[in-house]
């Protein structure tokens, strides 16, 4: 295995604007996910609320909502699209070798992304005219359908991160590919699970925070409040579960990638009795500068069972063209300490709303510091989201098949200026693609507004 | 027929269902660019604008599908490709992002003037995807891109002859698919004036679609020897099933049959992609790299071709569920009464 990383003498200079690229364009897609994953599963409770108890108010939010899902997930075809392209544009080494073998996962959920948009559009166009029970019913397989397509694509990451279900012989070749053993990769059981939830955080806190806005500017009627409660509901129960499935993912990530733990804990050298540091700095002789220590934190928390006993492998345990560089390492903490911190403010959130609901449900809409505080939390869960997938990408790091494939090697050989062309055009063209959906949402809920203006 | 020829049927045929659901999409862009002043184009691009939800931006799924099938069947074809046609490849990606940008923007703004800058742009990237993509084609048929990482010409392995007139032709055909679509919108609408002015539009797409097709097998004679001599022979009942359709579009058209029209437009696009690729066989880049060579492990190629039964089981129905439901006449835009 070696022997390939071996052939890495200096690094190509495309790979910087390769590798800011596809950040870059799947910072912007993750945005995108959570809306497609969890607005189905919203839109049907509504709908199916506001058809069991007749409900004019849930069925207008259902129809809304699809709509609005309906514009996400054409910008998520659009950005989607270039993602695609991006694995032969910008890594070609890496699925010129391992096409065949992290491609079936791909496949798979583009069978359920089709799915999705036919079913979706069904339901978007069945508003008028069909039965509405059934035109319910065409709905329920969308968040399923969403699930599995999710599942799929996280068990490719996750593949990159504990690859497997394949043989690779001394020339590099790789053969017996076990398909299964590719989707249900070992790392597959947490990144999956993480990702699904945060989708549920995400998208829930961020449309509640759009009638959160609405009920600050006076617009506090039985709609509005309907429109906040149902999301921020979804967001607030799932941000608790969300921090002890980020805990086991960690202790998994301390098991199976133990130099991307290192990093993120900013953990020099190998041992027990290892501190929790938040914040602080790394400094290329391996001190760290800064930062509040919590002494035998990191141990306790990587295994409990063994508690301050518990060794952390250090990042000095490998040699430092097998880790992340110190800036990178530097980088990695930081979003970790970002993703951890966003996660503890939401679950204090979640307890204030619980705390409302709970003894004081009637002052709810006109409580002013807790509806800002609902505006700003798709930002926290959002850089949360931002954050976690840093950690995890930038963490893997110089491989981009864990182990096995280093990322230079994957590198396009396109010229590096052309690569940074290429980058600067889709930055522009991608600010003008999320202008152009803000816009078109913002027209959207205006008519909305109008019309309920003018109706009696 | 290897289990890597099976993979080559599903990768063509997500293709090929790209060109004639995607191309119309394309080539309603086209249309909206060409639709002239602000008055002479109020009504046909009020028309488009109907036809063109941006639901239908969706259909990139087919593209991404034969992008992934690309890499998953064939692992060194996809990267020889993708690193030899890097420039085509990059701009018809930065295309569709323009297109759903500007399609997101015309949506929204209000004023005239701007409507037009970003109708205009929506228009252009209809207008270079397809050609872009196409010329992609033109190279690989060309013989021009052989395998191995960015082993081809970057400029001339697309920028020739044969890019040329295929990214020519691909443009033309979504015209032309387009505008037999929207007489039968035209129809639906009941604007029977609309309805003639894409029936003149897809005549006219039909006969430039034509001369660039007959142009198309000359220039790939010359240039493309291989597949070029095979369009001729081998590949010939696929060519002359295309040609009889393609002239039975505008022939129903003018009759006033415009729903078989489309099936006869559709099935044109589809016959050409189809003579292509029997023109190709057994290479998937002529004449370097067969299809059994480039086909990756066989237990994915298995997978991917049961993958494609399992696709057609479960996709199938749902969309006839679609469109038995748009005939009947259940799915409309708007709000529940």
């Amino acid at each position: 295995m070696n022997a390939l990383g071996a052939v890495a003498a200096a690094v190509p200079e495309g790979l910087l604007p390769a590798r800011s690229q596809m950040g870059f364009t799947l910072g912007v897609h993750i945005i995108l996910v959570p809306l497609g994953v969890v607005f189905p599963l919203m839109m049907l409770i509504a709908n199916y609320l506001g058809l069991r108890r007749d409900d004019a108010d849930w069925l207008r939010l259902a129809e809304r909502w699809s709509r609005v899902a309906a514009v996400t997930f054409a910008v998520g075809a659009v950005t989607g699209t270039v993602l695609s392209f991006e694995m032969g544009l910008l890594w070609p080494g890496m699925f010129e070798r391992f096409g065949d073998v992290i491609g079936v996962p791909f496949a798979l959920e583009g069978i359920f992304f089709f799915l999705e948009a036919i079913l979706i559009s069904i339901y978007l166009l069945g508003w008028r005219r069909m039965r509405p029970w059934a035109h319910f019913w065409i709905g329920v397989p969308i968040p399923i359908v969403g699930l599995c397509g999710a599942f799929t694509v996280v068990a490719a990451n996750s593949w990159m991160n504990q690859p497997g279900g394949f043989t690779m012989d001394a020339n590099g070749v790789v053969t017996d590919v076990d398909v299964w053993q590719v989707i249900f990769n070992d790392a597959v059981k947490y990144e999956f699970p993480h990702m699904y939830v945060a989708a549920f955080v995400a998208a829930g806190f961020l449309v509640a925070s759009v009638y959160a806005v609405g009920m600050l500017k006076g617009r506090r009627d039985r709609y509005h409040r309907l429109g906040f409660l149902l999301p921020f509901t979804v967001a607030a129960i799932a941000i608790p579960l969300q921090m002890a499935v980020g805990d086991s993912t960690a202790r998994a990530v301390f098991e199976d990638q133990p130099i991307k733990f290192a990093a993120l804990e900013l953990n020099w050298t190998t041992g027990p009795d290892k501190p929790e540091i938040i914040l602080g700095h790394l400094n290329e002789d391996g001190t760290v500068s800064g930062g509040l220590r919590i002494p035998g934190l990191a141990s306790w928390l990587s295994d409990p069972s063994t508690g301050r006993d518990t060794v952390v492998t250090g990042l000095d345990s490998v040699s430092s063209e097998d880790r992340p560089s110190t800036a990178a390492v530097n980088v990695i903490h930081l979003a970790w300490d970002t993703m951890i911190g966003m996660g503890t403010a939401l679950c204090l959130l979640a307890a204030w709303f619980a705390w409302l609901m709970w003894r004081r449900r009637d002052r709810l809409a006109t409580s002013t510091w807790f509806l800002r505080a609902a505006v700003a939390a798709p930002l926290a869960a959002y850089l949360a989201i931002e954050s976690g997938w840093i950690v995890t990408e930038v963490g893997r790091q110089p491989w981009i098949v864990w182990q096995i494939m280093r990322t230079e090697e994957a590198v396009t050989t396109t010229d590096a200026t052309v690569l940074w062309v290429m980058f600067s055009a889709i930055m522009v063209l991608y600010t003008g693609l999320a202008i152009g959906t803000v816009l078109v949402i913002r027209g959207l809920t205006r008519r909305w507004r109008e019309q309920d203006e003018a109706a009696p | 027929m290897s289990a890597a020829d099976g993979c080559l049927v599903v990768l063509w045929t997500a293709a090929t269902l790209y060109a004639v659901l995607g191309g119309a999409d394309f080539g309603a862009g086209f249309w909206d660019l060409v639709a002239g002043g602000e008055e002479a184009g109020r009504r046909p691009r009020a028309l488009l604008d109907r036809a063109l939800s941006p639901v239908w931006e969706a259909n990139h799924v087919w593209l991404i599908f034969t992008v992934v099938v690309l890499w998953t069947a064939f692992p060194t074809a996809f990267s020889a490709i993708f690193t030899t046609l890097w420039i085509p490849l990059t701009l018809a990606a930065l295309g569709v992002v323009v297109r759903g940008a500007g399609f997101a923007f015309r949506a929204a703004s209000g004023t005239l003037g701007v409507r037009r800058v970003y109708g205009a742009l929506f228009g252009i990237a209809s207008l270079l995807t397809p050609f872009f993509l196409g010329a992609a084609l033109g190279g690989i048929a060309s013989e021009r891109v052989p395998p191995g990482d960015a082993s081809g010409d970057l400029l001339t392995s697309w920028a020739n002859a044969s890019g040329v007139v295929v990214g020519l032709l691909a443009v033309a055909a979504c015209a032309f698919l387009a505008a037999v679509y929207m007489v039968t919108e035209a129809g639906h609408a009941g604007d029977p004036e609309l309805e003639r002015y894409f029936t003149t539009r897809a005549l006219v797409a039909a006969a430039v679609t034509a001369a660039l097709a007959i142009a198309g097998i000359v220039v790939l004679h010359e240039d493309a020897p291989y597949v070029g001599d095979r369009l001729t022979g081998e590949a010939l009942p696929l060519v002359i099933v295309a040609a009889v359709l393609g002239v039975g579009a505008p022939v129903l058209l003018v009759r006033r049959h415009p729903a078989w029209a489309r099936l006869l437009a559709a099935g044109s696009v589809a016959a050409v992609a189809w003579a292509w690729a029997v023109a190709q066989w057994p290479y998937l880049l002529p004449t370097r790299l067969t299809v059994d060579d480039a086909a990756g492990d066989p237990e994915t190629l298995k997978w991917v071709l049961v993958i494609f039964v399992v696709a057609i089981v479960v996709v199938v129905p749902a969309l006839v569920l679609l469109f038995t439901l748009a005939q009947r006449g259940r799915l409309e835009e708007g709000t529940p009464p």
